[in-house]
């Protein structure tokens, strides 16, 4: 008797599996066949990384600036060809009067102003003292404070370089170092944030669609009146959804390392398995969506609204948390991504190993436990 | 021996707090191998029913067994068991002909080859096209297909919600042939349809309205029970024949019937009576005759009882 029984479950555990890679085969073939959708799914992290990278930077570059030099001497023209040297400013204009400086403001052209005083060189040598006005643009007042910094610096630069022989006697030098990103590049920040972003979509988004179209299309109908389990139904519409994570994450992390030059500091093996974590917490929060959507519609509502907005809202991404009020950081802690942001800018930025993360990743385990075991629960073995 | 038995079967649904009554008391019983007509017009309640009979829903009330096994607690063995076709078209639109069966196939935990000779019949018909996306199919190919899909396994019950809705005359007529074909195999089918016409098809119907059943009987008896006397009358003015027989006081019901009016008498009237008073109105081209009942005339008729 029991040796039949073993045969009997294996034949089961057979069948199983058939209808499981069946279900897969599918739907990979679902996606194989839409091909606009599936160039959006893989072109999207592509086209992220670029736009971010390459477009929507915060770095200043190749600002505009404009000189009124009242006093046309050797410093003065060597400190201008040291601004204009940097790769933060380009000297679009040179000034004649005080009164063209608004001008040339209202113009839009410049960001910044520089004004040398008259008697710019005798001032340096004989009273050891002179003066610079910088004049910015301040409608956006974070380009306005960079721009300063960056000018400030300049001169500073400029400074030292001609005093450095006659050193006073009492200073205090302060010497600031960037750690870990010492170009003060953004792509450090958003490459993290895209991945979260892209993940999110990918998984949440399309897996909750996909779930809720059989609905709509009535074969979720035939799929509840047939053998297979109703649960490995929802798992195998999910595996098709994690193969192209995986691609995605893969193209992610290969633009950034040769098209943006972020480096991978820390364990590849490490970030990888990390972000397939993040991954599956994505995919069970889809299914946990497709267990309360009835629409397609709705389901991509709860998932752009409910997700995609604190996914760039409130993982520190885009603004950081610490400066948030007490009850949006409170908030941000049931966002994942924040936690997923945190593990990557870590592992791949400071090169830090687990244990400095796993905290962390126990919090997204947690999650992911708590989602998929709700949406489980939550699916239905019945139409209503 | 039964395959389905239904005992007072209730189900409402609440929509915005406004209860709606889907099945009233519904009380019927399908013999094995039986093809079993469930007739009704549209919001009769028979998709309700057959979601029941299919574990889909859950009944407020009452209880139901298929094959024995009870709908609530024994869900599992039934799904196995049953085939079932949805009322929508509900395959795969961007699979293939070949791609549907096989998968459908496989989810039944059974290989196309293997039940091949049940399928046989119908699957020759869209075989041509096996490499046709399923919605690129006509309606009567993609029914064919769908009853394929749904006898892949050899299900001992075939439940059919509405299968020749929206499907043209000749592709109806082929679909009918196929289901007597697949009773002589032993396999119990429960079928709705709005069209009365099939009724005559099936080896006992239920006549479904408003969520009750009027009648359930052979499609033959139900005819013969109709008791009241019909005539079917015609002239070159139909319009008017129809208000003057509606305005008669010897008539109880008239309606328009193909090319004929079928006008049903009171109790106590007679056919001649009605001939005088219309002889008298000078209708052109008159035409009174006998007219022989049909299952939609019984249930013109049970609808006003």
């Amino acid at each position: 008797m029991k040796p039949q029984q073993h045969t009997q479950a294996k034949q089961k555990n057979g069948a199983a599996r058939r209808q499981f890679f069946s279900f897969v085969k599918k739907e990979l073939l679902h996606i194989w066949r839409d091909k606009r959708t599936l160039f959006i799914l893989l072109g999207m992290p592509v086209v992220q990384i670029i736009i971010f990278g390459f477009a929507l930077t915060n770095e200043v570059k190749n600002s505009k600036i404009a000189v009124l030099d009242q006093s046309k001497d050797a410093a003065t023209a060597s400190l201008i060809a040291e601004l204009n040297a940097s790769r933060y400013f380009d000297v679009e204009a040179n000034l004649t009067s005080y009164k063209e400086i608004e001008a040339a403001f209202k113009k839009g052209k410049i960001k910044l102003a520089v004004l040398l005083p008259s008697q710019f060189a005798e001032d340096l040598k004989h009273v050891n003292k002179a003066s610079v006005q910088l004049i910015a643009d301040a409608s956006d007042p974070n380009v306005a404070n960079t721009l300063t910094n960056y000018a400030t610096a300049v001169i500073m630069d400029y400074q030292d370089r001609i005093t450095n022989k006659q050193r006073l006697p009492y200073s205090i030098n302060v010497e600031t170092r960037m750690l870990y990103n010492p170009q003060l590049k953004g792509a450090y920040n958003f490459v993290p944030g895209v991945m979260a972003m892209v993940l999110l979509l990918v998984c949440t988004m399309m897996t909750a669609i996909t779930i809720v179209r059989e609905k709509e299309m009535g074969t979720m109908e035939i799929m509840l009146v047939s053998p297979m389990r109703p649960q490995m139904v929802v798992i195998a519409k999910a595996v098709p959804y994690f193969l192209l994570s995986s691609i995605n994450i893969a193209s992610i992390l290969l633009l950034s390392v040769f098209a943006l030059e972020v480096p991978i500091n820390g364990s590849l093996l490490l970030l990888v398995t990390e972000s397939l974590l993040f991954t599956l917490v994505s995919l069970s929060l889809g299914l946990l969506i497709s267990s309360a959507a009835a629409s397609q519609q709705v389901a991509m509502f709860i998932s752009l609204v409910a997700l995609f907005l604190p996914t760039v809202m409130l993982s520190g991404f885009m603004f950081p948390i610490e400066n948030m009020p007490f009850p949006l950081r409170m908030i941000s802690n049931i966002v994942p991504a924040k936690w997923f942001y945190i593990i990557v800018r870590s592992v791949m930025i400071k090169g830090v190993g687990l244990a400095a993360v796993w905290k962390e990743t126990l919090i997204l385990t947690g999650m992911l436990l708590f989602f998929l075991t709700v949406a489980i629960k939550r699916f239905k073995i019945r139409l209503q | 021996m039964y395959s389905v038995e239904v005992q007072h079967i209730s189900k409402s649904y609440t929509v915005k707090k406004q209860t709606t009554p889907a099945l009233k008391d519904i009380s019927f019983s399908v013999k094995k191998g039986e093809l079993f007509g469930i007739i009704g017009p549209d919001g009769a309640g028979k998709t309700s029913l057959f979601r029941i009979l299919t574990t889909l829903l859950l009944a407020d009330e009452g209880t139901a067994t298929v094959e024995g096994m009870n709908v609530v607690n024994e869900y599992k063995a039934i799904r196995k068991q049953v085939g079932y076709m949805p009322g929508r078209f509900s395959l795969y639109q961007d699979l293939t002909v070949k791609e549907n069966l096989d998968f459908f196939a496989t989810i039944f935990n059974t290989t196309v080859d293997e039940n091949y000779d049940l399928i046989k019949d119908i699957y020759v018909q869209i075989e041509p096209f096996a490499d046709r996306k399923a919605g690129k199919l006509s309606g009567g190919m993609k029914q064919k297909l769908a009853l394929s899909c749904a006898l892949i396994h050899r299900p001992t019950v075939l439940f059919l919600d509405e299968p020749t809705t929206g499907v043209d005359a000749v592709s109806r007529k082929e679909f009918w042939e196929m289901l007597k074909r697949l009773k002589e195999q032993g396999i119990t089918i429960l079928v709705s349809t709005p069209y009365m016409d099939e009724a005559e098809m099936c080896d006992r119907v239920a006549l479904i309205q408003n969520g009750s059943i009027l009648s359930i009987d052979t499609p033959q008896q139900i005819v013969a029970s109709f008791a009241e006397t019909m005539l079917a009358v015609r002239s070159t003015n139909m319009l008017q024949l129809l208000n003057k027989v509606r305005e008669s006081s010897f008539v109880e019901n008239a309606y328009p019937s193909g090319i004929y009016h079928h006008v049903i008498l009171k109790q106590h009237a007679t056919a001649e009576q009605l001939e005088q008073e219309l002889q008298a109105a000078t209708f052109a081209g008159l035409e009174i005759k006998k007219g022989q009942p049909t299952i939609e005339d019984c249930f013109m008729q049970l609808m006003r009882i």
